[in-house]
């Protein structure tokens, strides 16, 4: 079956950091108590209507100008029906005809070589509330509903049918994430649910110009879920196919506990969401003067900022891709080497010492981290003019990571300034030999690695403070020659 | 007697100090505790709460600092506009107990005026209804022969404003649920123009039709209610900003020279001869003011209704659709799952009429259908815009008559659509967005009123309430009033 190709389109909704929801001005955040940030609009009153929250509109704009979209002049929102008790008024505000906007782009890379993902488009939405059953649903005797989360505005980009493996389609996810992250749209949790992924996945014979029958898998709410269900509902189909089965057009919802797609509901059960314009709203005219005043204020976006790390920094390309996952993480690299010229250092500083420290590599994680560019730069000058060895500065990074204080002060107060004083070491250097008058034989015998033990035994006599060139220098003077 | 006085009167005389706010609700809620057994305006009436906003109001006057020229006027609403910790039922048993956690914005506007609030009014449920029959809870009579529809679906605030039960009622025109009723009881009905006033608060039937408007015993009265309740408002993204002109003061000036159109569309075949007639009498009186009557013609006017029944069923299924057991108002227990819960909740929440639009509505939006029918309604509805806009070029305003025949009798029309021929002369104003007031244009010999329907270009109610005035000025239809103090029949 290796004539088949295998077609991947993705939808992301991603929920906006606004502070207040789509519709109405109940705040957005996260973990209140159930049905404490509603309204009559979020809770679906009769007689309530919705007022456009015009900052989750400049944050679709941000994010389709920073993937190519053309930003329609009009748009307007659309009523989309279905019955759901999460949804309180029984239709979702969504946009369908006249969307925010469209024709985007995104390049992702895989395994080395580029591609490019078309955008088909961009829209707005409010998100719906959350059920909470009494015990499994099958079986609840009561259910209650939180809409907190109701009207939170949503931002839902979907792509053309382009990418052609599992694997692309979790690099573009990967990208996506990436990008509306670095604009501050959204904080890109996909396991709090911040960024949701649907997929649609078809199979055709190789270098078919028309589509395979399509299914949507929904329930993947990780990057790894995204990966493993892809490759399995491929597998899936293929062998279907293989077996002289037909593809039929469905949902199935991604099983991580059991790795497999299951059957959730059949075409002939689709809604018919009975879209129509939204009568409450007016449509909106986005002036090219705001969209260009918006334009203004985009950030360098990932892929231009790893392209001038690897070129300007003369970083790896896998460093210079680590260091641009994430903007608070990519400024706290260049406000470092704008203090301390050794770019390649910081990097290896950042992405092995802090990353291990820090608990995760978000922006949230690096605004919170204890040991500001500033200090980073102290402490990798200490090692320069030689106050400390680089092994040294490994334990005042710790210190400084715990206390959140600079390492001048961390240095001064534990007296851990190098030893460098030729007479000081000359005497534990002689104390070192005397103690391992064995380990000088097997030296003299030809075993070069006895060495590598003395200079260990000096630096644990000097606590780690001997300079490490200083005592290899000493020991070659003192050893016997072979 | 307080409850004759038209809101101007009563202002000066509290303003005076020859009668109090408390007085007049005192008067109102006696009068309606005598005579609405007979009526049915009211599906409440919140008694206590009058009588202390009264009591405010009377302090306010002492002081010498009255709020507006509404300060203290006993009003009545709709029962389909929120007010905050009353029941607001929208004449349908799925809210019968459902009470708003807010006023809608006109309500919050007449509180901040000083207004009165006697209580809400009966209506057809969900505003689906020409007649007031369809209100879930009983009908209301026509105070000028109580065998008689006071027409719909704002029956009750047009009865209540009839009968003198409230010194002005709100109410709301989807299809001419103002003027349609205002012409069967014999009062003033405004609709104002579409995004005049705030529908926030307002339970929708048909958004992109639904306008809230006042029903009052003048033409004056009629217009210092909307100079209240008029202008933007952020919570609704519908309502337009445009200045809010003093109504009161347009209302002088005379008609001298206005251009009044004559549609011919709007005499239509079946049209009872004494409404033809007493329109043309009003016409004449019209231009014996000095205004200049001139036929024009609206030639779309007979597609207006089937696009309506395709745009306003389209809205109200989805509007109605949160109306599910789930978050407030009638929930019927025993279903097995959540489908049979909704089912259960609407089948017995919801009335004929109610269901049968939310069924008309559903097929139109549905997949395959919608261009055919919703699509193509709002083609029509543009086309209806564009025939007011080309007559508009030539005249000021139009005048026709509001209904084509007079109040039929309760339980006279069974077929819904004999029930929506009703609104054919009221409906193309909907579908226009524009300003249209009805006022009394005289009686047939059997003693029922008629209605004078003039309509005007968007947001120019001033002139609409202006050339009204004057043919109130010229007449004394306005002063009749039932006479329902004599024993039943």
């Amino acid at each position: 079956m290796n004539d088949l190709e295998t077609v991947i389109g993705l939808e992301v909704h991603a929920q906006l950091l606004t502070r207040s929801k789509m519709f109405c001005g109940c705040s957005t955040a996260f973990g209140a108590a159930p049905n404490s940030q509603t309204c009559p609009v979020c809770q679906g009153m009769p007689g309530a209507l919705p007022v456009i929250n015009r900052s989750a509109v400049e944050f679709g704009i941000r994010t389709a100008l920073a993937v190519g979209c053309r930003v329609n002049e009009h748009h307007r929102f659309a009523r989309k029906h279905y019955y759901y008790p999460d949804m309180p008024k029984n239709f979702q505000i969504s946009q369908y005809e006249e969307p925010l906007a469209e024709h985007g782009v995104l390049d992702i890379e895989v395994g080395g070589s580029s591609r490019t993902i078309g955008i088909q488009r961009l829209h707005l939405e409010e998100d719906v509330g959350k059920l909470i059953h009494e015990g499994p649903l099958e079986t609840a005797q009561s259910s209650t509903v939180d809409f907190n989360r109701a009207g939170v505005p949503l931002m839902e980009i979907v792509s053309r049918p382009d990418m052609r493996s599992p694997a692309e389609a979790a690099a573009y996810l990967r990208t996506l994430r990436t990008i509306v992250v670095y604009l501050g749209v959204c904080d890109g949790n996909m396991e709090e649910g911040s960024l949701r992924c649907d997929a649609n996945v078809s199979l055709r014979p190789a270098g078919s110009p028309e589509l395979g029958v399509k299914v949507e898998i929904k329930n993947m709410n990780s990057f790894r879920n995204v990966q493993h269900a892809l490759e399995y509902e491929v597998k899936r189909q293929v062998r279907a196919l293989a077996e002289g089965e037909k593809i039929v057009q469905e949902t199935r919802l991604w099983d991580p506990e059991r790795v497999r797609t299951v059957s959730m509901r059949s075409k002939e059960y689709a809604h018919d969401y009975r879209y129509f314009p939204e009568p409450d709203l007016p449509p909106l005219q986005v002036e090219a003067r705001w969209v260009e005043a918006i334009r203004a204020t985009l950030p360098e976006l990932p892929a231009a900022r790893r392209r001038r790390f690897a070129g300007g920094y003369g970083l790896s390309a896998y460093d210079a891709d680590r260091l641009t996952q994430g903007r608070a993480l990519a400024d706290y690299f260049e406000t470092t080497v704008r203090e301390y010229d050794k770019p390649k250092i910081v990097a290896n500083w950042v992405l092995n010492e802090l990353l291990r420290e820090m608990p995760a590599d978000d922006d949230r994680a690096v605004a919170a981290c204890p040991i500001p560019p500033r200090n980073l730069a102290g402490l990798l000058r200490l090692i320069d003019d030689g106050t400390i060895s680089g092994k040294m500065a490994k334990d005042v990074f710790e210190t400084m990571y715990r206390t959140g204080q600079d390492a001048p002060s961390i240095v001064a107060r534990e007296g851990l300034t190098q030893v460098a004083d030729a007479g000081e070491l000359r005497r534990v250097v002689d104390q070192v030999l005397a103690a391992h008058p064995k380990v000088v034989e097997d030296w003299r015998g030809g075993k070069k690695a006895a060495l590598g033990f003395l200079v260990g035994q000096v630096m644990k006599a000097t606590l780690g403070r001997a300079n490490p060139a200083l005592v290899n220098q000493l020991l070659g003077e003192k050893l016997p020659k072979g | 007697m307080l409850t004759r006085l038209t809101i101007e009167d009563l202002a000066a005389r509290f303003r005076r100090g020859e009668a109090t706010p408390s007085q007049a609700a005192a008067a109102y809620l006696e009068r309606i505790e005598a005579l609405d057994g007979r009526v049915n305006a009211f599906l409440t009436v919140t008694r206590q709460a009058a009588l202390g906003q009264a009591a405010e109001a009377d302090a306010r006057f002492t002081a010498g600092r009255p709020l507006s020229p509404l300060d203290g006027i006993p009003i009545a609403l709709k029962d389909l506009l929120c007010t905050r910790g009353i029941r607001t039922t929208c004449g349908s048993r799925i809210l019968e107990t459902f009470v708003p956690p807010y006023d809608a914005t006109v309500m919050a506007r007449l509180r901040a005026a000083g207004a009165v609030l006697l209580g809400k009014l009966n209506m057809d449920e969900f505003a689906m209804g020409s007649s007031t029959e369809h209100s879930a809870f009983f009908p209301t009579r026509n105070p000028w022969d109580l065998d008689r529809v006071p027409g719909g679906s704002s029956g009750g605030s047009a009865a209540a404003a009839a009968a003198d039960l409230a010194a002005a009622t709100l109410g709301s025109d989807t299809g001419g649920s103002i003027r349609q009723p205002a012409a069967f009881c014999g009062t003033v009905g405004l609709k104002p123009t579409y995004g005049r006033v705030s529908r926030y608060g307002l339970i929708a039937f048909a958004s992109s039709l639904d306008q809230i408007g006042p029903f009052a015993k003048t033409v004056a009265d009629a217009a210092l209610v909307l100079g209240v309740i008029a202008g933007a408002d952020p919570r609704d993204s519908t309502s337009v900003d445009v200045p809010v002109p003093d109504y009161r003061a347009a209302l002088e000036g005379g008609i001298a020279g206005l251009r009044v159109g004559i549609p011919a569309e709007y005499f239509i075949d079946g049209i009872d001869p004494e409404v033809e007639a007493a329109v043309k009498a009003a016409i004449e009186v019209l231009r014996g003011l000095g205004a200049r009557p001139e036929a024009v013609s609206l030639p779309h006017t007979r597609y207006g209704l089937a696009a309506y029944y395709v745009i306003a069923p389209a809205e109200a299924s989805s509007n109605l659709a949160r109306y599910d057991g789930v978050k407030y108002g009638l929930r019927v227990p025993g279903g097995r799952d959540l489908i049979e819960m909704y089912g259960r909740t609407r089948a017995a929440g919801f009335g004929t009429e109610v269901k049968r639009r939310v069924m008309l509505g559903t097929y139109a939006l549905s997949a395959g259908y919608y261009d055919a029918y919703y699509g193509k309604a709002q083609r029509v509805r543009t086309l209806v815009r564009r025939d007011f806009q080309e007559a508009f070029e030539r005249v000021d305003v139009l005048a026709a008559p509001t209904t084509p025949g007079v109040a039929f009798t309760l339980g006279e029309k069974t077929d819904p659509l004999q029930m929506y021929l009703n609104d054919i002369l009221t409906i193309p104003v909907n579908l226009a967005g524009l300003p249209g007031v009805s006022v009394p244009a005289g009686f047939t010999t059997s003693g029922l009123p008629i209605g004078l329907q003039l309509i005007g270009r968007a947001f120019d109610e001033s002139t609409v309430l202006r050339a009204a005035h004057a043919y109130e000025r010229a007449t004394d239809w306005h002063l009749r009033k039932p006479t329902l103090e004599a024993p039943p029949r």
